[in-house]
C-alpha cells in the first residue's frame, strides 16, 4: 500500500520543499530482512549512577540487586552489539568483566561518535531529584542519534518500588520516554520497560525486539517485564535466536490476508509450523498463503457453534502460539447501527476468541511456554466515532489479556495484545483520502505502519524467551496521538 | 649472549622552528648538519670514528640519498663513520636510537649517534603524476615525430606540482581528523586538552628560564629558543581557538595540536667503556624497548570502527613493561609525546580503563592511572614543535638529562617514552639513570 507523500518527502526535492514548508518529514523506517543482526550501529548504555555495587538507597529491591545493567550488559554481548558507555569506572569495570570491548562516550564532547540506539537503567533512581541523572544522559546523547535510531529506558514497575519517593520517579520516566518519543523524529523509537525485581533475566527477547529494525513502528510504549507469577517462565536455555519457533506449532486466525498473512509468514520465518485458519469464503486464498509456508490450513468459521471443538481436536497434541486475528469492522454511529452490526462483529472480534481458548485450555493444548497473542485496536484504547461496536470489542479484547494472565502464568504460559495504530491494509486503502492522511500523519513517526510491524510485535510475544511478558498490551501504531 | 649497557651520553638539537617561519630556506641536509656538528663539538668528536651514524627524515626530498651520511661528511666526525637513513613516520627517531643502541648492546659497535631532521618548509614537491608520466614515455620515445607527438600533449594544469599530503593513504583522513576521530571515542574534553597544552608550554619556559636546555641545544639561523614557545598561554587563552579538527563541535585547535614545524636533533650512544676511557659523562641507560603497530583501516568487530590511528603505543606499553618487569607506576617521569593534546589524553585513559587493557590488551588489570605531575616536566611537543623526525632525539636527550639530574645515589630514576606515529605505529621506550652506585661516570 504505497504512501505518496512518504515517497516524496524522501526525495531530494521533496525533502527541501518539505523543510521550507515545515511540512512534516517521517523517515523511510528500517525494517528487518532475514539475516541482519539485532542492531547495526553502536548502542550507548548507562546507568543511574547509584547502582553497581553501591548499598541500596530509599530504593526497592531493584536497588539492592544493583539495577539491570548486568543483565542488560549480557543481553547485548550475546546479541552482538557494538557498545559505549560513559567514562564511570564502576560500568566499564562491568563491561571489562562482561569480557566486552565498548568506546567511551562524553556527551560534552562526542566527537563524531554516533550512536544507533541509546539504553539507560532508570531502575534505581529512588527520588525526584534522581531523575536528573535522565537529562544527564540524554542531553549529550540524544543529538548523535542516527535515522530509526532506539532510545529504550529501564525501570521499575511504581507498584514494587518500597518507597513513595521511588515510586513517584519510577512513575516520572514514562512522561520522559512518550515526550521524547514525540520530539526525536527521523524514525526513532523510545520505549519504557518496567523490570518486576528479579525478573532482569528474561529482558534478553525485549530488548532484542526494541532494538532491532523489528519494532520499526513501536514507540511510545510502557512494557512490563515480569509481571506476577511471569518468573516461573524460565528462558529456554538453548535457543536459535534465528528459527525460535522451530518445532513449534502456531494457530493464526484471520491469516489468509493483510496482518494475518504477515503473522503467519514471519512466524513460519521464525521456524513454527504455521496452520492458518480462515473462514470458507477465503479458502483458495489461506490455501495459497499456507502452501507458501509450508504450513496448514484450517477452513473455519470462528464463529461456528462446532469451531473451538474443531480446533481443540485439531491440536489435542498441543500448540504453542495462537494468534487471535481474525477481527471484522462494521462501522456506524451508534444511533444508525442495527443490532445484527453489533452482534455478528462482538461475536467475530471478541466471542469467539473466548470460545476457542476456554476449549483450549479445558482440553490442555496449550503447552508450558504457550504463548496466546491477540490482536487489539487502538480504537480499543482511545475509542473512535462510528466503532462503538469495534472499540467495544477491541477493549473487550485487551480485558480478556489482562484476566487471563494470572491464570496462563500458573500453566507456564504468557498471552498478550498488539493494539495495531494506523496499518497500510487493504481495509485503511479504502479510506477517504483526508481520514487517511490523519491517520498516518498524526504520529510521531509521521505515517502508517506495514502489517509486518505488527506480526514482528506478536512474534517478540510469541517468541519462547517472552515469558517474561504477560498481560501487556502493546500498541503498533507510530506512537499514534490518539489515545496515546 | 650478554647483552651490554647502552649509555646516553647526551644530545643536541637546533630550536625547533615554525614551518615556513626562520628555517623556511634551511635544507634537511643543513639542519641535519648543524645538530650533528653542534654535538660534535660538544663532545670533542672531532676526527672520531664512530661505529654508525643513523637518522632520517620523513619528508625527505629524492635528491636526499643518504641524506644522514652526506651530512656527517658535511661535519667534522671521521669521514670513514658509516650511516645509514631510516623513516618510520614521527617514530623515525626513537627508532633510530633503539637500533644504534641495540648494535652497542650487541657489542656490534662501541658509540654512534642517532638522530632525525624534517623540515615541512622546504618541502619536497614532485612533478605532477601525469606530467611525469609523459616525460618518462618521451624519454623511452626513439623518433622525433613521436616525440614532438607527446610534447604536443602537454597542458598548463599540468604545472601544478604533488605536494606532500598530511593524509593516511588507506583512510585518506589527516593525523588530526584520525586524532578527532579518537578523541570523540575516548570523550576527551577540550578543557582537558587545553589544559595540558598549557601546561607543556609553562613548563617548558621554566626549563628554558632555569637553563636546563643550555647543553642540550645549538642555535640555528637566528634561533636561541623553539619558536613555537608560548610562555604565557593558560588555558583560558587557548580556549578561545575555534576548532581545527571533528568539525564545529570538535575540541582540536591549532593550541593543542603540534604546528607544521622544522628542526633537527642528535643523540650519542656508547658502551659504558667507550665513555669510561674518553671521560665522557653517562646520563642514562636505555634499557627496554618496543614498537607496536595497530589496524587503522578495518573496523573492529567489537565496536564497528577501527583502532585509532595514533593508539599504538598504548598498545606497546604492556609488552615493555611485561619484559621490564615494571608496572606503569614504577616511572619517575613519563614522556608522551604530544602530536596532538587529544593522543596523549587518550592514551592514558586508555591505560586507565578496564574495557580496553582487557579486551584489547589482554591484560586482565588495568595499567592504571599515572601521576600527571610526572608528565613531559619539561614541556612537550605542543611547546616545541614537532619536526617530525627529529622529536625521538629531542625527547631522549631531554628525558636522560632529567633522569641525570634526580640521580641520588639511591635505587635509579626511571623515566618512559612514548611516541605516536602515522601509519598506526608507535614507539615505546625505558631509560634509567644510574643509581646505587653503578658503574656509570657520572661527571
Amino acid at each position: 500500500m504505497s504512501d505518496p507523500y512518504l515517497q516524496f518527502v524522501n526525495s531530494p526535492p521533496g525533502a527541501a520543499i518539505a523543510r521550507q514548508l515545515g511540512l512534516p518529514r517521517p523517515v523511510r523506517l528500517e525494517r528487518h530482512r532475514l539475516g541482519d543482526p539485532v542492531i547495526r550501529g553502536r548502542v550507548l548504555l548507562g546507568g543511574s549512577s547509584a547502582p553497581i555495587g553501591s548499598p541500596p538507597m530509599a530504593g526497592g529491591r531493584q536497588a539492592a540487586a544493583g539495577g539491570l545493567l548486568q543483565e542488560i550488559v549480557a543481553v547485548l554481548r550475546e546479541a552482538g552489539c557494538e557498545l559505549a558507555t560513559g567514562n564511570e569506572a564502576p560500568l566499564r569495570e562491568l563491561v571489562a568483566q562482561a569480557g566486552m570491548d565498548a568506546t567511551v562516550f562524553n556527551g560534552e564532547a562526542p566527537g563524531g561518535q554516533r550512536l544507533k540506539a541509546l539504553v539507560f537503567d532508570a531502575s534505581t533512581i529512588a527520588d525526584s531529584r534522581g531523575l536528573a541523572e535522565m537529562h544527564g544522559f540524554f542531553h549529550g546523547s540524544v543529538r548523535q542519534l542516527e535515522r530509526c535510531g532506539r532510545v529504550i529506558v529501564l525501570g521499575t514497575p511504581p507498584a514494587d518500588c518500597d518507597s513513595v519517593r521511588q515510586a513517584t520517579a519510577q512513575r516520572a520516566l514514562e512522561g520522559f520516554t512518550r515526550s521524547l518519543g514525540k520530539e526525536l523524529g527521523r524514525g526513532a523509537t523510545v520505549q519504557l520497560v518496567l523490570v518486576a525485581p528479579d525478573a532482569g533475566a528474561g529482558l534478553a527477547s525485549t530488548l532484542r525486539f526494541l532494538l532491532s529494525p523489528r519494532s520499526a513502528y513501536v514507540s511510545g510504549q510502557v512494557i512490563h517485564v515480569g509481571a506476577p507469577g511471569a518468573s516461573a517462565a524460565a528462558v529456554p536455555a538453548q535457543l536459535d535466536w534465528e528459527r525460535p519457533q522451530a518445532g513449534r506449532v502456531a494457530l493464526v486466525t484471520g491469516a489468509s490476508r493483510g496482518i494475518g498473512e504477515a503473522i503467519a509468514t514471519t512466524l513460519a520465518r521464525e521456524g513454527a509450523h504455521v496452520v492458518g485458519l480462515d473462514v470458507p469464503a477465503l479458502a483458495d486464498e489461506l490455501e495459497q498463503v499456507s502452501t507458501r509456508l509450508g504450513g496448514e490450513a484450517l477452513v473455519l468459521d470462528v464463529t461456528a457453534a462446532e469451531t473451538p471443538a474443531a480446533i481443540a481436536e485439531r491440536f489435542s497434541d498441543g500448540v504453542d502460539v495462537v494468534v487471535h486475528n481474525a477481527g471484522v469492522t462494521r462501522d456506524r454511529t451508534l444511533a444508525k447501527m442495527p443490532a445484527e452490526r453489533w452482534s455478528e462483529l462482538m461475536d467475530i472480534n471478541l466471542s469467539s476468541q473466548e470460545r476457542i481458548d476456554e476449549a483450549l485450555l479445558a482440553a490442555g493444548a496449550i503447552r508450558p511456554g504457550g504463548r496466546i497473542v491477540c490482536v487489539s485496536s487502538m480504537s480499543g484504547i482511545a475509542g473512535n466515532a462510528g466503532q462503538t461496536n469495534y472499540a467495544t470489542s477491541k477493549a473487550g479484547v485487551i480485558g480478556r489479556v489482562q484476566a487471563l494472565a494470572g491464570e496462563l502464568a500458573g500453566r507456564g504460559a504468557t498471552i498478550n495484545a498488539v493494539a495495531p495504530g494506523f496499518i497500510e491494509t487493504r481495509m485503511t486503502a479504502a479510506m477517504p483520502i483526508p481520514i487517511r492522511e490523519a491517520g498516518r500523519r498524526m504520529s510521531s513517526l509521521g505515517q502508517g505502519g506495514e502489517p509486518v510491524d505488527v506480526a514482528e510485535t506478536i512474534a517478540w510475544l510469541a517468541h519462547p524467551a517472552s515469558g517474561a511478558v504477560n498481560g501487556n498490551v502493546v500498541r503498533v501504531c507510530g506512537q499514534n496521538f490518539l489515545g496515546a | 649472549m650478554n647483552a651490554r649497557r647502552v649509555a646516553v651520553i647526551g644530545g643536541n638539537r637546533i630550536p625547533f622552528a615554525r614551518s615556513n617561519s626562520a628555517y623556511a630556506h634551511a635544507s634537511n641536509h643543513e639542519m641535519l648538519t648543524a645538530a650533528l656538528e653542534g654535538l660534535v663539538r660538544r663532545f670533542a668528536l672531532d676526527g672520531e670514528l664512530l661505529g654508525e651514524v643513523v637518522a632520517g627524515a620523513v619528508l625527505k626530498h629524492p635528491r636526499d640519498r643518504d641524506l644522514t651520511r652526506e651530512a656527517l661528511l658535511s661535519t667534522r666526525l671521521a669521514a670513514q663513520t658509516p650511516a645509514y637513513d631510516i623513516q618510520q613516520a614521527c617514530g623515525t627517531g626513537l627508532e633510530a636510537v633503539v637500533l644504534v643502541a641495540n648494535k652497542i648492546a650487541l657489542g656490534q659497535i662501541d658509540a654512534g649517534i642517532a638522530g632525525g631532521v624534517d623540515t615541512t618548509s622546504d618541502a619536497p614537491l614532485a612533478l605532477n603524476e601525469s606530467l611525469r608520466k609523459l616525460l618518462l614515455e618521451l624519454n623511452r620515445t626513439p623518433d622525433t615525430p613521436g616525440r614532438l607527438r607527446l610534447l604536443a600533449r602537454v597542458r598548463p594544469w599540468q604545472l601544478i606540482p604533488e605536494i606532500p599530503r598530511n593524509a593516511e593513504p588507506r583512510t585518506g583522513l589527516s593525523m588530526g581528523e584520525h586524532c578527532a576521530v579518537m578523541a570523540g571515542e575516548w570523550g576527551i574534553e577540550r578543557a582537558e586538552q587545553d589544559g595540558l597544552a598549557a601546561r607543556s608550554h609553562q613548563r617548558m619556559a621554566a626549563a628554558y628560564e632555569r637553563g636546563f636546555f643550555d647543553d642540550l641545544m645549538t642555535p640555528f639561523s637566528g634561533l636561541e629558543r623553539d619558536q613555537n614557545l608560548r610562555p604565557d598561554s593558560t588555558p583560558e587563552k587557548l580556549a578561545k581557538l575555534r576548532p581545527v579538527f571533528g568539525g564545529a563541535g570538535g575540541t582540536m585547535t591549532a593550541g593543542n595540536s603540534t604546528p607544521l614545524s622544522d628542526g633537527a636533533s642528535a643523540v650519542l650512544l656508547a658502551s659504558e667503556e667507550w665513555a669510561r676511557e674518553r671521560g665522557l659523562p653517562v646520563l642514562a641507560y636505555i634499557t627496554h624497548a618496543q614498537t607496536a603497530a595497530v589496524d587503522h583501516v578495518h573496523p573492529l568487530p567489537s565496536t564497528g570502527s577501527p583502532e585509532g590511528l595514533l593508539m599504538a603505543p598504548a598498545y606497546a606499553m604492556p609488552k615493555m613493561l611485561d619484559r621490564a618487569g615494571l608496572t606503569l607506576g614504577d616511572f619517575d617521569v613519563y614522556e608522551i609525546h604530544e602530536a596532538f593534546a587529544a593522543q596523549v589524553l587518550c592514551t592514558l585513559r586508555a591505560w586507565e580503563d578496564p574495557v580496553f587493557c582487557r579486551e584489547r590488551l589482554g591484560c586482565e588489570q588495568p595499567l592504571g592511572a599515572i601521576d600527571r605531575d610526572k608528565l613531559n616536566v619539561n614541556g612537550g611537543s605542543l611547546a616545541a614543535g614537532h619536526p617530525f623526525a627529529a622529536t625521538g632525539g629531542r625527547i631522549v636527550a631531554a628525558l636522560a638529562k632529567e633522569l641525570h639530574e634526580r640521580e641520588s645515589g639511591g635505587p635509579p630514576a626511571r623515566g618512559v617514552i612514548s611516541i605516536c606515529a602515522a601509519a598506526g605505529q608507535g614507539v615505546v621506550a625505558i631509560l634509567e639513570s644510574a643509581g646505587d652506585g653503578a658503574a656509570g661516570a657520572s661527571a
